[in-house]
C-alpha cells in the first residue's frame, strides 16, 4: 500500500484540490518523520556542548537546522512541492515579507549590524 | 469542465476557493506570528529582572537565587510530541483519500485506519497542550508571570498564541473525528481533511521556528 493517495480522486478534482503531482507514498511520510526527529535531536545535543555554544557556528547551525525543518514540512507534510503554483505564491509571498520586515526590525533595534550579527 | 462526482466551489483559477482561502490565511497567519517572533527577539536580553531564560538570577532586594526558566529537556519532549502529530495528520489525510481500496494486510488495515490517526493526531496535541500547561504553571510557581519582565510578557504572549492556535486544532480534530464515527470520511470528504491537516502543519512550523528562536538561541 505504498502508492499515491489520490487514486480514488477524479482529475478534476484533483485539479480543484489544487494537485499538480502525485502526493508522497506512506514510506516518504515516515522517512520524513525520522528525518525530522532526528534533526530535533541534533538541534538540543548541540545545546548542552559548552564548546559548540560559545562558538560564532552555534546560531547559525541552529537557524540552518530549523530552516531544514520547516523547509521538510512545508514540502512533504503540506504538499506545496506537488501543489499549485498559486498555493506556494500564497504561503511564501507574506512570509517573505514577514521575514524581511523582521530583518529590518532587528536592525532598526540594534541586534544587529552590518558586519556583526548578535543579539 | 468535465462534472466532478462531488460538490466543489470552483474558481475563475478552476481551484477550490477553500483551498485558496486556507492558504492565504496561512500566509496571514505567518505575519502574525513573524511579528509575535520579532517583537520576542528585539526585547531579547532587555529584562531589567529575572528570572531569565537562560541565565540564573539573584534578587538584589531579597538575596533569592532564580534558576534559568527554560526547561530544555521537556520543551524537547513536547517538540517531539508536535512532531509526531504532524505525522498522524498526513496518515489520517491519506487514509481518507484511499477509503474503499482493498486493505489486505494488518499492515495496510493499521494505515488506512482514519479513526485510528485522527485520534492519534488529536490526542498527541492534546499531549502538547498539557506539555505547555505544564511549562507555564512552573515558570508562574517560579516567579515569572506575563508581567514580571519583557522576557515574560513577550514569551508568554508568543507561546500563548501559538498554545491558542493548537487547542483550535484540537477542537477540529475532535469534531471531524465525531463526523467520521457518525457516518464515516471518505475521499469525497479529502479536501475538508486536506484543509485542516494544512493548519495543523502550520502550528508546526510554527513551533519549529518558535523551539530553536526562543528556547535553544541564547
Amino acid at each position: 500500500m505504498d502508492s499515491s493517495h489520490h487514486s480514488n480522486l477524479t482529475a478534476a478534482e484533483e485539479h480543484a484540490a489544487g494537485i499538480e503531482h502525485e502526493h508522497p507514498s506512506w514510506s516518504t511520510y515516515w522517512k520524513v518523520a525520522v528525518i525530522l526527529t532526528v534533526l530535533t535531536a541534533m538541534e538540543v545535543w548541540v545545546y548542552y556542548i559548552p564548546a559548540f555554544v560559545g562558538s560564532r557556528a552555534f546560531v547559525p547551525t541552529l537557524l540552518v537546522m530549523s530552516v531544514l525543518k520547516f523547509t521538510i514540512v512545508v514540502l512533504f507534510y503540506m504538499h506545496l512541492r506537488y501543489d499549485n503554483r498559486l498555493f506556494k505564491i500564497l504561503f511564501t509571498g507574506p512570509l517573505v515579507v514577514a521575514i524581511i520586515t523582521l530583518f529590518a526590525l532587528m536592525f532598526l533595534f540594534g541586534h544587529m549590524h552590518l558586519g556583526h550579527v548578535g543579539a | 469542465m468535465s462534472a466532478p462526482t462531488v460538490s466543489h466551489h470552483y474558481t475563475t483559477t478552476g481551484l477550490d476557493n477553500r483551498k485558496i482561502a486556507i492558504w492565504a490565511f496561512i500566509g496571514s497567519e505567518c505575519m502574525l506570528f513573524v511579528s509575535l517572533i520579532s517583537t520576542y527577539l528585539i526585547y531579547k536580553g532587555r529584562s531589567r529582572v529575572g528570572p531569565f531564560p537562560h541565565e540564573a538570577w539573584t534578587d538584589p532586594g531579597t538575596g533569592h537565587v532564580y534558576k534559568a526558566i527554560l526547561n530544555i529537556p521537556v520543551t524537547s519532549a513536547s517538540t517531539f510530541v508536535l512532531l509526531m502529530s504532524s505525522l498522524a495528520m498526513v496518515l489520517a489525510l491519506a487514509a481518507v483519500e484511499n477509503k474503499g481500496k482493498p486493505q489486505r494486510t494488518l499492515g495496510e488495515r493499521i494505515l488506512g485506519n482514519s479513526k485510528l490517526w485522527l485520534f492519534m493526531t488529536a490526542l498527541l496535541g492534546a499531549t502538547f497542550l498539557g506539555f505547555q500547561a505544564f511549562e507555564f504553571t512552573s515558570f508562574v510557581h517560579e516567579g515569572l508571570t506575563i508581567k514580571t519582565n519583557l522576557f515574560g510578557s513577550t514569551f508568554f504572549t508568543l507561546t500563548g498564541f501559538h498554545g491558542a492556535h493548537v487547542t483550535a486544532g484540537v477542537i477540529w480534530l475532535v469534531s471531524m473525528l465525531m463526523i467520521d464515527f457518525k457516518r464515516g470520511l471518505g475521499p469525497e470528504d479529502a479536501l475538508s481533511v486536506d484543509i485542516m491537516a494544512l493548519y495543523w502543519h502550520f502550528v508546526d512550523v510554527v513551533w519549529i521556528a518558535i523551539f530553536t528562536l526562543v528556547y535553544l538561541i541564547r
